[in-house]
């Protein structure tokens, strides 16, 4: 029997490992599916990463490093190049691998840090030729970054994720010509200093309310046409353009690997496509938490360290102390403009001093005021200049706040100026 | 000189490639791609029919009901993907009930098995996602979904296993009688004589007819489009799920497939040659004629769209035989839907013709058939356990949305029709075959290719010749460079 066994060693496990090994806990194990740890990271070599959490620029692998020091000064195992295939109810952990064979690992609890999966072409149905070429910017950048190999010339770039606007940089600076980004929304999904750093200061164009109305090309891809989109989300006749590429990159959006929560009967949030957590973490299991992009897909690796800490800490009490008490509950709903919150439930029990609530919304907003509504009674109030569904928010909820909640069940929704 | 020239290996050559390779007989299969099943068999509804459709008394009616019956036995013996989950045809409105009534009396006189005509209540309790406008039903059981793929791969290696001779990327571009019999073929890898030429070549087989002979028969390929959807969706329905003809044509079909995903489609829009394009209008039309159906397939599940051609012919049947004018020129053409059921009883068919003229050899007394596949995720834990300990490649997960293993992917790289490509990898080992459709594991895939084949990864396929998947190194250059 393990303390504490937890899926991943990218960003959100190494977190989740090194708060829950301060926190007391001494039988750690982190079942790792790559023969390295960082998980995703290892492959972002641009930097950006860590202004929050260190106050400096740090690229991917290094914001890694920092957390692996960190744990390598601690007494948690490590076992990569081992893949988790089934997480059971009871909280037995089976995986394989080549050196240790099939394992069945008995958890006392566990952190879920599988991460996320990029969405393909067949989710968004763009019609045409099926050649090479058309790949998913974080495998083209694996091939780049890792493997050393560039994927085309001439690139177009379909959405504005930021793994795609990194990766037009990316491919810009290894020689390639990157001819646009073309984004069907009306705004960007990537972070404002992605696309002044990544596509503005390198001259690319970024087409908004336009996508991919055809792929062309038999082995390989020869030519992407792409045309604007009008009010009925419809490409409009007439306006279709010609680029001739021979790589399209998609940058379509990320999506929770949750496979492992599903068969294990977590409850799940269709609004995240993640598990359904409490304010620390918690899953619908007692003793198994979720933390980093596998619960909600975040816009920078400094929240998912922090997001995992709140799991490290959490997982450790629960193998201390037992299960929280219950208590009274508060729902937490998105209203209007909102796409999702997170967490899901708060136990008034559980929050200490304050709790920190993450969404996003579902459109660009001004001048804002974020409301937290308790039935009809507004608890609380934030003001922000502007919000915009490419950037996660927070806020945080103190104690004294939700013990005033009147129902149980918080609204948080976005009153425009 | 070959005794049989077998041009094309998709599911009909590999099925005739298969029944030939039992006789003492020198056998070469010619496929134009640069592997096999890469056209219409890769691309298709992967159903075995019931055989209730074609007309009583046509060779398609009768090759039908036979091929299904012999696909269940092949793919039991060569451990082909197979599940016989019967079919429905849906009546989606009181009209449609005559045509029911019209089929089951169809699939009567060409001996389909154990059909019935269900209630709308009979229907719904089988599959309870049906539109509630469903009014009956006709209850195929002897239907089934397989891995058409798989199946015809399966026959190859078996083929080959037995003698038989593969030459991949190997293009007929002529073909010429020989004075004293037999055929001379041009190919893109030189010349092939052969006594008796089996004509495989799929939407191409009028062409290659054609290099010896004006055809009799006109071949129109015919496009269908189709949606793949997440295994969230695979249990949406549990039998293939049909529709009736009606004034917007054929219908489309919702089926489980024996991967566990959920497939939707075609339509049929003829094309010229091989142009497998989706479009968006095809695409709609399949979504909106597939709801009539099954009104809550979630469609965000989509993993994948693909479009296959099927050599639609001018007649209503198979064109199965030997040109007049050309003697042992054996013609298996035409092979729409139903063609994927019918391929063994097709093949019997050629063999038939070849024994007719005396040209099969004796059985051959040392013949090895049979074949087992690991499947590394549909073992039990004790299997698992097992395996990774005796053959520690089954212990590292490349796939992780199917969970297939190095060991697996070792074993394509090394199989009787050894993969080459990346979707060579993916059609024999299901690598790639996920939700991510092989975001996560095309390059580890390509990365194996490499190191097995002894392959510059610059050099790696992801599918057909010209489909490079790198296009150079880095400035800091490759991997293979330190």
């Amino acid at each position: 029997m393990v303390d504490l066994v937890i899926i991943g060693g990218g960003p959100a496990g190494l977190a989740a490992a090194c708060k829950a090994w301060e926190s007391g806990l001494r039988d750690i194990l982190i079942l790792e599916r790559d023969k390295e740890l960082g998980g995703i990271l290892n492959q972002c070599i641009h930097n950006g990463f860590g202004l929050h959490r260190f106050g400096e620029q740090l690229t991917g692998p290094e914001y890694a490093g920092r957390f692996i020091d960190m744990l390598k000064n601690t007494g948690v195992k490590v076992q990569l190049d081992t893949m988790v295939l089934e997480v059971t109810p009871d909280k037995k952990v089976h995986c394989v691998s080549k050196t240790e064979g099939y394992q069945i690992i008995e958890a006392k609890s566990i952190v879920l840090g599988m991460g996320c999966r990029e969405r393909t072409r067949g989710a968004i149905g763009t019609p045409g030729t099926r050649p090479a070429g058309v790949y998913t910017a974080g495998a083209a950048q694996r091939y780049v970054n890792m493997e050393g190999y560039m994927v085309g010339k001439r690139v177009l770039i379909l959405g504005s994720g930021d793994i795609g606007l990194i990766m037009a940089r990316r491919m810009t600076l290894e020689g390639a010509k990157v001819l646009a980004c073309v984004e069907v929304m009306p705004y960007s999904g990537g972070l404002t200093r992605n696309i002044v750093q990544c596509l503005n200061d390198f001259n690319i164009p970024l087409y908004l309310s336009h996508t991919i109305v055809d792929i062309q090309g038999k082995e390989r891809v020869e030519k992407a046409i792409v045309a604007e989109i009008g009010p009925d989300r419809k490409p409009i006749p007439g306006t279709e353009m010609e680029f001739d590429v021979d790589t399209i990159l998609l940058s379509v959006g990320l999506i929770p690997e949750n496979e492992l929560t599903k068969q294990a009967g977590i409850e799940m949030d269709p609004r995240t496509k993640g598990a359904v957590v409490y304010e620390n973490m918690e899953t619908s299991i007692p003793g198994v938490f979720a933390c980093g992009n596998v619960v909600q897909v975040h816009d920078l690796v400094d929240f998912v360290s922090g997001e995992s800490e709140l799991a490290g800490v959490a997982a450790a009490k629960y193998v201390q102390n037992g299960p929280v008490q219950e208590g009274r509950v508060l729902a937490v709903k998105p209203g209007k403009d909102l796409g999702y919150t997170l967490p899901q439930r708060i136990r008034v029990e559980g929050v200490e001093k304050s709790t920190n609530v993450s969404f996003r919304v579902r459109r660009i907003c001004g001048k804002s005021t974020i409301l937290v509504k308790s039935g009809d009674q507004v608890i609380a109030k934030f003001k922000r200049e502007r919000l915009a569904p490419g950037e996660m928010e927070h806020i945080a909820l103190p104690r004294v706040l939700l013990d005033k909640a009147p129902v149980d069940e918080l609204t948080i929704e976005i009153e425009e100026a | 000189m070959y005794d049989v020239a077998i041009i094309g290996c998709g599911v009909i050559g590999a099925a005739a490639a298969y029944a030939l390779s039992r006789y003492e007989n020198k056998v070469v299969i010619l496929e134009a791609e640069n592997d096999v099943a890469d056209c219409t068999t890769k691309a298709n509804s992967a159903i075995l029919h019931a055989g209730y459709d074609p007309a009583p008394g046509t060779k398609m009616a009768r090759l039908n009901v036979r091929g299904v019956e012999l696909a269940k036995e092949i793919c039991a013996k060569l451990d082909v993907p197979y599940k016989q989950c019967g079919s429905l045809v849906l009546a989606l409105s009181e009209s449609e009930l005559p045509h029911l009534q019209h089929l089951y009396e169809n699939g009567t006189a060409n001996g389909v098995p154990d059909m019935k005509i269900l209630t709308k209540e009979e229907t719904l309790a089988m599959e309870p996602n049906l539109s509630e406008n469903v009014c009956g039903a006709l209850w195929a059981p002897s239907a089934a979904i397989v891995s058409p793929w798989e199946y015809a791969l399966a026959m190859t290696e078996v083929a080959v296993r037995n003698g038989v001779e593969l030459r991949r990327s190997c293009r007929v571009e002529d073909a010429e009688a020989m004075a004293d019999g037999g055929y001379r073929l041009t190919t893109t890898q030189g010349t092939v004589e052969a006594r008796y030429v089996i004509n495989a070549a799929g939407i191409w087989t009028e062409k290659v007819h054609c290099m010896v002979e004006p055809a009799s028969f006109h071949i129109t390929p015919t496009r269908g489009e189709y949606y793949l959807l997440d295994k969230s969706e695979g249990t949406r329905v549990n039998h293939v799920i049909f529709q009736c003809p009606n004034e917007l044509g054929k219908g489309v079909l919702v089926s489980p497939t024996v991967h566990g995903n959920l497939i939707v489609g075609p339509d049929a829009v003829p094309v010229h040659g091989d142009d497998t394009s989706c479009t968006s209008k095809g695409l709609e039309f399949v979504k909106a004629t597939a709801q009539r159906s099954v009104p809550s397939i979630n469609f965000g599940e989509s993993i994948r769209n693909f479009a296959g051609v099927r050599a639609n012919l001018d007649v209503d049947d198979f064109i199965i035989g030997e040109e007049p004018e050309a003697p042992g020129w054996i013609d298996l053409a035409g092979m729409k839907s139903p063609g994927l059921s019918a391929a063994p009883a097709v093949a019997e068919e050629a063999v038939g013709i070849l024994k007719g003229h005396g040209a099969l050899g004796a059985e051959k007394a040392d013949y090895k058939d049979g074949r087992r596949h690991i499947r590394f995720k549909e073992l039990s834990a004790e299997e698992k356990a097992k395996l990774v300990k005796e053959q520690p490649a089954y212990g590292r997960v490349i796939c992780r949305c199917e969970t297939i293993t190095e060991g697996e992917i070792l074993a394509a790289l090394h199989s009787e029709v050894p993969a080459t490509t990346i979707d060579g990898v993916k059609r024999r080992a299901g690598a790639g075959m996920g939700r991510c459709q092989g975001g996560f594991c095309g390059p580890r895939v390509l990365e194996l290719i490499s190191k097995e084949l002894g392959m510059d990864p610059l050099d790696i396929l992801q599918d057909k010749n010209g489909s490079n998947v790198l296009v150079s190194e880095t400035k800091v250059g490759g991997k293979s460079n330190g």
